[in-house]
């Protein structure tokens, strides 16, 4: 089964993204704890390339495809055309930092290495494609 | 997207969370513990049993309180979260730096400890 979504970068679209994530993943993924996991790793990676990559400006789109090759995996991919934003390039900062700094953000890339089994990055025709994959019982 | 209700009950500021709290909507969250904080609570519920939804943004907001509500002997008790709200909290092992309970009975009990 494949999916599709294309959405423009304002972080008002992130309950779309959800939602998306949400109907398409639904009849695959039978717990809702892990299907919450998944919808907030993508919302996390949706956020961050927003804000980071593309300054929250709504004629920048991001598209998201939604792959399941077979029972138990699921693949999203992310395809932007801004700069790359590798989360694998960023050390997520230690809890006892963030509590101590007070920043509000380094939460999201932990969030989401700790959910998803894979994350890798390509480009394909001067896109970038930001592979997630995870394993699901 | 969230819509954040306070009433005061015993003495403490139960500011109860209904929706989802993302990215666009987790100033809300700040705000209305700001306001709480502001106007001098010291004890603070936050009811999360209509909490749907909280991604990193929300978790920010709790974990930036950290601190100074230490520094300012203010008490703040999160409870009632659904399991897969609750389950966010614990990726992060976040569930040992703030103070949850499941019920608003235990939250209670566990904010008149705090206060002593």
């Amino acid at each position: 089964m494949n999916y599709q979504y294309n959405i423009g970068c304002s972080l008002e679209n992130l309950k779309g993204v959800r939602d998306f994530i949400r109907k398409s993943l639904r009849s695959h993924v039978t717990s809702d704890v892990v299907l919450n996991e998944i919808i907030l790793a993508l919302d996390e990676m949706c956020s961050n390339l927003m804000i980071h990559a593309h300054h929250c400006n709504p004629d920048h789109q991001l598209e998201l495809n939604i792959d399941v090759p077979q029972k138990g995996k699921i693949i999203v991919e992310i395809m932007d055309d801004g700069e790359m934003f590798d989360i694998n390039r960023f050390h997520e900062p230690k809890l006892d930092n963030l509590i101590h700094e007070k920043r509000k953000g380094g939460l999201g890339i932990r969030l989401v290495k700790s959910i998803m089994d894979e994350v890798q990055y390509t480009s394909r025709d001067g896109r970038n494609i930001c592979r997630l994959t995870k394993k699901v019982s | 997207m969230v819509h954040i209700k306070r009433l005061q009950e015993d003495g403490a500021d139960i500011l109860a969370v209904v929706g989802e709290i993302d990215a666009s909507s987790s100033i809300e969250l700040d705000l209305a513990i700001a306001k709480s904080v502001g106007e001098g609570s010291t004890r603070i519920l936050v009811d999360c049993s209509a909490l749907e939804y909280i991604s990193s943004a929300g978790l920010g907001v709790f974990m930036s309180y950290i601190e100074e509500f230490q520094d300012k002997k203010i008490s703040m008790v999160l409870f009632g979260m659904k399991e897969k709200v609750a389950n966010t909290f614990q990726i992060l092992g976040l569930a040992d730096l703030l103070n949850i309970r499941p019920t608003k009975q235990e939250a209670k009990r566990l904010l008149n400890e705090l206060s002593v």
